[in-house]
């Protein structure tokens, strides 16, 4: 007991570290922690609702449109079907894909970031104006414009997402890795003679996990904002998410029967919590691994 | 200073150039582009030979297509130089041009005036905020505006609506008659400048400047609240306040034009974001602007259409990023400072 005590962060191994970094952060921040418990509650939701709350397959006309009732909690959609299950199970699709889509991104972003940091001179040069370009160039309509070239999935739109955002996360990555570069101990990895990958992988990336982490909630968060809104445009195909619900929600004229506005409501309250659950959490992992921001 | 400038213009014609570039592989070069499956489908469904079909694509998209690739490209830049996109696919006739010329106004409208209430606002707010950092209220707006600042804007867009036009309150109606606020204006007034135009207009774009207003707000008023705590702290204002200089004076002159920089570069960064979410406000509201255009030129495979409403969206955002810069030289006399040090030695 007295053993454990007495530990320090910095004795214990890299990867526990990490991890006891996160979860003192978010457990000594008040708003971080309510942040992880909506994130914990989501997750939970999208791992068991397939077995509690199946969504109804079968459309029933006998109640089509119904407020909230004791049978249905938060009503029935426009098929008749329970909305609370389309709840339950509508987060899990945006969870997986805006996952998928920040690692994939974070590995691009950080990898080409690292790189042209370390390299310098004229390739860091040309890297730095061609972000800059890239930065400038409307994402969203660039999406869009996509979906008539391409028939965009759900796994087209990951890769083609992971690779529009490279540039927000190369600039970030490059000027972190830097201000790092400047560090003593990197320096003696240089005179060491260890190969630049050696110095990238092993020596720069562990000391910016803090720093990752952070934008990875951020690139998380800008990935739901695509995917719902192209959702709700009808340029992705319509499969069980709560971007799906507001636009069929949407398309059917909830807007004019109050009696079922929480069809419309309910998923967008629920896009509203998951992102800002994701903001909470990377604002407590931006207070402990960025401390001269604290107040 | 000059050559500052000089340089940031070529990146500005080198971003349009990407996009044209980008746009014309999509078009021309693509594996099952557009021309190609055009002629395809000539040939296919109307049984024309594959020449006709090619001089109808000609005709269509107006390229040169028995030229080589490198000729059409030049020949497409020119074009694109001269704002020439050709003509609409779904109403053959008219022009690229006139369309957008016709729908951009209202964008601007509806766009300008959100960025310039949230600006006005977010600013006030967010300086004020950072004066009073011990009251009460203080915690609260700055959580109202981080809330804002993160949610989506069709979110806000959507409890917009339902605040405005769904819930009665007990009166029996609506705030705003929502089922008749589709397109820019109703049908019985003249347009000109006439009270009961304007304030239809005015009327119509109530929920889309909302909506732009208040998701940008609260970017704002956080970021102005950070750069002018930071700036309170300063030498300079400490010393002005010692001097027994008006309050209003110090806010304006001395912590307002400092606290400014950082928003201006965020500005110009931000406005993207803000273009291409005009895309789905647009279609929430019905409001006839250049971003419902895209988006039915994109569902109905009109391609010069969207061609050119991609390039005009771009290049007005590459604009507004140059005009950024220039305003950032302005506020901020360091960088003048700077380059004339490099420039001498």
């Amino acid at each position: 007991m007295a053993e454990k005590v007495y530990r320090t962060l910095s004795s214990s191994g890299r990867a526990q570290r990490f991890f006891r970094q996160i979860w003192y952060a978010i457990s000594h921040d008040r708003v971080g922690m309510i942040g992880f418990v909506i994130l914990a509650v989501i997750v939970v939701l999208s791992v068991i609702s397939p077995a509690v709350f199946p969504v109804d397959v079968e459309s029933d006309p006998s109640s089509i449109l119904q407020g909230p009732s004791a049978q249905h909690i938060l009503g029935t959609d426009h098929l008749g079907r329970d909305i609370w299950c389309q709840i339950a199970n509508g987060g899990r699709e945006l969870l997986v894909l805006s996952f998928v889509t920040a690692v994939l991104g974070m590995l691009i972003g950080v990898l080409i970031g690292a790189f042209s940091a370390v390299v310098g001179g004229r390739f860091d040069e040309i890297m730095l104006f061609l972000a800059d370009v890239w930065l400038s160039i409307p994402r969203f309509p660039l999406l869009v414009v996509f979906s008539a070239f391409f028939t965009l999935n759900n796994t087209t739109l990951a890769l083609v997402l992971a690779i529009l955002s490279w540039a927000g996360i190369f600039r970030t990555v490059r000027s972190e890795v830097l201000s790092l570069k400047e560090r003593d101990y990197i320096e003696v990895a240089f005179m060491q003679g260890l190969s630049l990958g050696h110095i990238v992988i092993k020596e720069i990336l562990p000391n910016m996990m803090g720093f990752l982490a952070v934008n990875f909630t951020l690139l998380m968060r800008s990935t739901i904002y695509s995917q719902v809104g192209l959702v709700f445009l009808g340029l992705l195909p319509l499969e069980q998410n709560w971007g799906v619900m507001i636009n069929l929600a949407w398309t059917q004229g909830v807007i004019y029967n109050p009696r079922t506005i929480l069809y419309l409501l309910a998923p967008t309250v629920m896009i509203c919590l998951l992102i800002l659950s994701l903001v909470w959490i990377g604002k407590a992992l931006e207070d402990v691994f960025n401390p001269s921001l604290r107040k | 200073m000059v050559a500052y400038l000089v340089k940031k213009l070529l990146k500005m014609l080198f971003t349009i150039w990407v996009v044209t570039t980008l746009i014309f592989v999509l078009i021309r070069m693509m594996p099952s582009n557009p021309v190609d499956r055009y002629i395809e489908e000539q040939m296919v469904v109307y049984g024309i030979g594959y020449e006709e079909a090619t001089l109808r694509a000609q005709s269509l998209f107006s390229m040169e297509l028995d030229e080589p690739i490198w000729k059409q490209y030049l020949s497409f830049l020119s074009d694109v130089a001269n704002f020439d996109f050709g003509q609409s696919l779904l109403s053959p006739g008219v022009d690229v041009m006139s369309i957008i010329a016709a729908r951009l106004p209202w964008t601007l409208f509806t766009v300008g005036m959100g960025l310039l209430l949230s600006f006005i606002i977010g600013i006030s707010v967010g300086a004020l905020m950072a004066m009073k950092r011990d009251r009460w209220y203080e915690p609260v707006v700055s959580g109202f505006a981080s809330f804002l600042s993160a949610i989506p804007d069709f979110l806000i867009a959507i409890f917009l609506l339902l605040i405005f036009g769904v819930f009665t309150y007990g009166m029996g109606h609506t705030i705003i008659p929502i089922t008749s606020l589709r397109g820019n204006y109703s049908m019985f007034v003249t347009p000109g400048w006439n009270a009961g135009f304007i304030l239809d207009v005015l009327l119509h774009g109530l929920l889309p400047i909302l909506t732009y207003m208040f998701s940008q707000l609260g970017i704002w008023i956080l970021l102005m609240k950070g750069s002018t705590t930071s700036t309170l702290n300063t030498d300079y204002v400490q010393i002005a306040k010692v001097r027994g200089l008006r309050q209003s004076t110090i806010l304006v002159n001395y912590v307002g034009r400092n606290a400014m920089l950082p928003i201006v570069t965020e500005f110009a960064m931000r406005l993207g974001f803000i273009i291409g979410g005009s895309l789905i406000i647009e279609q929430l509201f019905v409001y006839q602007g250049i971003g419902l255009e895209l988006l039915n030129a994109t569902n109905g495979r009109d391609y010069p259409l969207m061609q050119g409403i991609f390039l005009i969206m771009t290049s007005a955002i590459v604009l507004c990023n140059f005009l950024a810069e220039i305003l950032y030289v302005v506020l901020d006399p360091r960088i003048k400072l700077k380059k004339k040090v490099r420039e001498n030695g």
